[in-house]
């Protein structure tokens, strides 16, 4: 333990910064996305470096400039954005097909009592239910085909997203609704007033779930019975033994990841306006 | 066409025995169930407020003050006892209510919630916009017509759902301690602006404060709640003339009279209330 000494006077100095996020220069938000680069580039030079001084083996790892020469050539021949746009569309429709019916379906479970009462137990049972273990069933239903790779997809998106939205709805704050009421808002003056736009927030949070799930999904289902789509392509590359073609998929699917992230969230600004800061 | 009405509205004032009751609470309790332990609220209440009146209740806290504006506004039902209320004019909503928390909504720009009472009951654009620039100059908050409510501050917002109840333009007015979060300059300044809206506009107010100060201000009548449960101590008619000015008011003797009168038994009041808190926490 430290002795207490005499009291020494200490001085904060706190100096005025201008107004923050104003004028030239980065904006915070923009620096902090700055740093975010800095993370990935140097890992990638202490890979390139542990690859060339041979401390990682280059058949299991390859580095990354090989990676890079390895995208360039499928991107001569046509073949990467071929895959890469199979597999865009139909994360696109198992998405759009999935977050719809399961907004729809939030919104009545949380709104009408009656209907959460039913619906709930039904959708605590079925939520658990690895998708991927579904896979052979709907691949015994639909086929093999973009029929079925949807399904596939859109299961896995429905279910996060009607938990948050039923949830937002019944989180919302119940002054909200002591103020419709008092300012004699119908029901469906309600809706659209408060109800929805209270329950954005989690709505949008249901959203990226279901985007990270449908991501997830579209590797499974386009690995087995699909001839076209990063997933498929990543397998292919598995049963040739073509390792760094393997690392190309990964790279294709972090990047697709990371654009629907950042689409959602462009969104996200675009309809719920009193986030910005 | 409101200007007729206002004439026959002054005319009646003018004969206050016969002013006609806008509001009459008989024998008002209220109950909530709490986890099998019954919380009495209000008990046996029983408030008459004439057209045009400006009534105020004041009570210790948790006395059941936000429960009887609630049980008017008919937010919440009472378990026993009869509430009676006239609506005159089918057109003009019956009541508005400012809410005691921050109930400005936080998707909605300063004046769309301020538009918020209009829009619901369809009054066109053109109306709604000129009523609602109306009171973003009464409240001061022209400038921040277009921001979201998180860039306010707290007394901002309380602004914000002043004028919105306002500008929806009810036969009754229920206020709950709508200036409590505002910095004193502010204060001032709209309990004198509510002053002088309601000399104009007449409109029967019921307003609930815990500062004796501002209900002798803005009210022809205070009433006075005992703690929990709550029921109704005393009534206070407040005879200073209006039009009101704020200094006028307070260095009018009679103000201190009324001031330390109201005091004295709202300090008992607080006492029990205190007393009561302490059993409750001992046990
Ligand atoms: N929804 C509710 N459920 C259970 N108890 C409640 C509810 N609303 C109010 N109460 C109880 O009723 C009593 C009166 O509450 P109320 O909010 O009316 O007090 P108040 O006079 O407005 O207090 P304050 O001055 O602090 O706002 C309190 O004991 C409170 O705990
Ligand atoms: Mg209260």
């Amino acid at each position: 333990m430290q002795e207490q000494t005499a009291m020494e006077p200490i001085t904060f100095v706190v100096r005025g910064t201008g107004v923050k996020g104003a004028g030239a220069g980065l904006s915070p938000a923009s620096r902090h996305r700055l740093f975010g680069l800095a993370g990935p580039i140097l890992l990638l030079v202490i890979w390139q470096l542990l690859v060339m001084t041979n401390i990682l083996n280059p058949v299991f790892f390859p580095a990354p400039t090989q990676i890079v020469s390895e995208i360039v050539n499928n991107l001569t021949t046509g073949q990467l954005q071929g895959d890469v746009w199979v597999s865009i569309v139909r994360v696109f429709w198992g998405f759009l097909l999935g977050a719809i019916p399961g907004v729809i379906l939030g919104l009545s479970m949380g709104l009408f009592p009656l209907v959460g009462a039913i619906l709930d137990p039904l959708v605590a049972a079925l939520m658990p239910i690895p998708k991927l273990a579904l896979m052979p069933l709907i691949m015994v239903i639909f086929g093999l085909g973009e029929t079925e790779k949807v399904v596939v997809l859109l299961l896995g998106v429905v279910f996060p997203v009607i938990i948050n939205t039923a949830a937002g709805v019944r989180n919302l704050d119940r002054i909200y609704l002591d103020v419709a009421k008092n300012y004699n808002a119908s029901t469906w003056q309600y809706y659209r007033s408060v109800a929805w736009p209270g329950a954005l927030s989690m709505i949008f949070s249901g959203l990226r779930l279901g985007i990270g799930m449908a991501l997830l999904l579209i590797v499974a289902a386009e690995m087995h019975g699909a001839l076209s789509g990063i997933g498929y392509r990543l397998w292919y590359s598995y049963t040739m033994f073509n390792i760094s073609g393997m690392y190309v998929s990964f790279v294709v699917l972090a990047l697709l990841g990371f654009i629907f992230t950042m689409l959602l969230e462009e969104v996200e600004h675009l309809v719920m306006p009193w986030k910005r800061a | 066409m409101s200007a007729v009405s206002r004439g026959e509205f002054d005319g009646l004032r003018g004969r206050t025995a016969e002013r006609e009751v806008r509001i009459y609470a008989e024998a008002l309790s209220k109950q909530f169930q709490v986890k099998k332990k019954t919380v009495t609220a209000l008990d046996n209440v029983s408030l008459t407020v004439h057209e045009g009146e400006f009534v105020s209740l004041v009570g210790p806290s948790g006395c059941g003050k936000t429960t009887l504006l609630r049980i008017i506004a008919g937010l919440e039902t009472p378990t026993a006892g009869t509430l009676t209320m006239q609506h005159k004019n089918p057109q003009q909503p019956l009541n508005s209510m400012v809410f005691q928390e921050h109930a400005v909504f936080p998707w909605m720009t300063v004046r769309k919630n301020i538009a918020y009472g209009l829009k619901m009951r369809h009054v066109p654009k053109v109306t709604t916009e000129k009523i609602v620039n109306e009171y973003l100059v009464k409240i001061g908050l022209t400038k921040f017509a277009d921001s979201y409510p998180h860039q306010l501050s707290g007394g901002m917002k309380q602004r914000v759902s002043v004028a919105r109840a306002f500008a929806n333009d009810p036969e009754i007015l229920l206020m709950d301690e709508p200036f409590a979060a505002l910095d004193e300059q502010n204060k001032l300044t709209l309990q004198q602006e509510l002053v002088r809206i309601w000399e104009e506009t007449r409109k029967t107010v019921v307003f609930i404060t815990h500062s004796i100060d501002e209900a002798i201000f803005l009210s022809d009548r205070i009433v006075v709640m005992t703690a929990h449960p709550g029921r109704i101590r005393s009534t206070f008619q407040v005879d200073l003339p209006r039009p009101r000015k704020i200094e006028e008011v307070r260095s009018n003797p009679y103000f201190h009279d009324l001031f330390f009168e109201i005091w004295s038994q709202l300090k008992e009041e607080v006492h029990k209330a205190r007393e009561l808190e302490g059993i409750e926490g001992g046990a």
